[in-house]
């Protein structure tokens, strides 16, 4: 059977997919940032699981405004990555696992999740950015990958209960999977940002630690807080950080935290890494 | 027309893209979007107002997308992702956006930023628990 062996939270901002492009990651201003990520980077290098989740949000890459889905899962055997508008020079393609991801689509939609199932997606820099952190920069990616994409820009947005239920549904379907897979989650984006308004380069250190606390320990903590809340606390863009939810409902009641990581400021943003097992 | 408030709309300097700014916004953040091809931005440099009038936008919007007023944009109704697209290509990171909301420069916006990082490792080990390198 297919079995999530653990959860992983990342930012998934530009400037770190950047400062990896143009070697910056040793620099004082990266250093401590990146090198937060070495516990995360040998503990897969030892477990080598068989494929990551990568729960994200699009920019306007693969969803326009026209259409946008609360909750999307790919449901292909390839994701590309392609140009945002700055000319960047797109990553390898990812090796996704179509019969597993309508799997997992069918099981969340049999538990009321709704999901749009994507036969063509494509993925921005909150999925790839997460990957070149973790596993470096491949032709051939080490590993398969499935961008689920959670609608963080254009409100009404999720509630943060509503995507640790998605979690806690994402656990249900990714372990009645009968082939034997060791799965990762990955909750991307975050954490406390403004990049908008007179209120822009917000930053609250005290809120962030607050939330790693609760998701770690007590995830009914943010997961009662309203969106308007955590907007005024966290940022206009901040909200990101419930999508931390949906990994963190993957996980079960009780996890163990391997590793947790803060620092600040990451560009724009406050940025946390943690690494959690489940504990029953 | 009336457009339901929310709890949001009352936190200061905060501009949140709901169903509202998405609507009047549409056709503004549509040309954004096309910036995703090479082909499109090169359309758009070679006759910004022919390109403009192509995607419908009115006229106050088309001011601004032809002054490149970043600030008028965004508040015009903008998603700050999809405005980026526009920006950071002409130069204007969105540091650079956000230090001229504040009417401050990208420089002072930056150094304003780094203060979060003093004391944050001694903040840290007090928590306890946290990677201190």
């Amino acid at each position: 059977m297919a079995e999530i062996i653990g959860g992983i939270t990342t930012s998934h901002i530009p400037a770190v997919g950047n400062a990896i492009t143009d070697g910056l990651t040793q620099e004082h201003y990266w250093k401590r940032f990146f090198d937060g990520y070495k516990p995360v980077k040998a503990w897969l290098e030892e477990k080598q699981p068989d494929l990551v989740i990568v729960v994200y949000n699009d920019h306007g890459l693969n969803f326009f405004l026209d259409k946008v889905p609360t909750f999307a899962i790919g449901c292909a055997d390839k994701y590309e990555n392609a140009d945002e508008g700055w000319g960047l020079k797109p990553t390898a393609p990812f090796d996704g696992d179509a019969p597993f991801s309508w799997h997992v689509a069918e099981s969340l939609i049999n538990q009321e999740f709704d999901m749009c199932t994507c036969q063509e997606m494509l993925v921005d820099h909150g999925f790839v950015n997460p990957m070149r952190v973790l596993f470096g920069d491949h032709e051939e990616w080490p590993i398969k990958a499935i961008p689920l994409a959670v609608n963080t820009v254009q409100h009404p947005l999720p509630s943060a209960r509503r995507c640790f239920k998605l979690g806690q549904a994402l656990k249900v379907a990714v372990e009645s999977y009968p082939e034997d897979m060791k799965v990762v989650i990955a909750g991307t984006g975050g954490m406390s940002h403004q990049l908008q308004g007179e209120r822009a380069g917000m930053i609250n250190v005290d809120y962030d630690l607050a939330c790693i606390e609760s998701i770690i320990n007590n995830p009914e903590w943010f997961a009662d807080q309203s969106n308007s809340h955590i907007i005024e606390q966290a940022g206009t863009e901040g909200i990101e950080t419930i999508m931390w939810m949906v990994m963190r409902g993957a996980l079960g009641e009780k996890v163990n935290c391997l590793h947790k990581h803060y620092h600040a400021p990451i560009s724009n943003t406050g940025a946390g890494v943690l690494l959690l097992e489940g504990a029953g | 027309m009336n457009w339901q408030e929310h709890e949001y709309d009352n936190i200061p300097g905060s501009y949140v893209f709901d169903g509202k700014r998405a609507h009047s916004a549409y056709a503004l953040n549509k040309l954004f979007y096309s910036f995703n091809e090479e082909s499109c931005r090169r359309d758009f440099d070679a006759d910004p107002a022919a390109y403009c009038d192509k995607f419908g936008l009115n006229e106050e919007q088309k001011k601004l997308v032809l002054n490149q007023d970043f600030l008028g944009v965004l508040r015009s109704g903008a998603n700050i992702y999809y405005m980026a697209k526009f920006a950071i290509p002409r130069g204007m990171s969105v540091q650079d956006a956000g230090a001229a909301f504040q009417g401050i420069t990208g420089d002072e916006f930056r150094e304003k930023l780094l203060e979060k990082r003093e004391g944050l490792e001694e903040r840290l080990e007090k928590e306890g628990g946290y990677w201190n390198g």
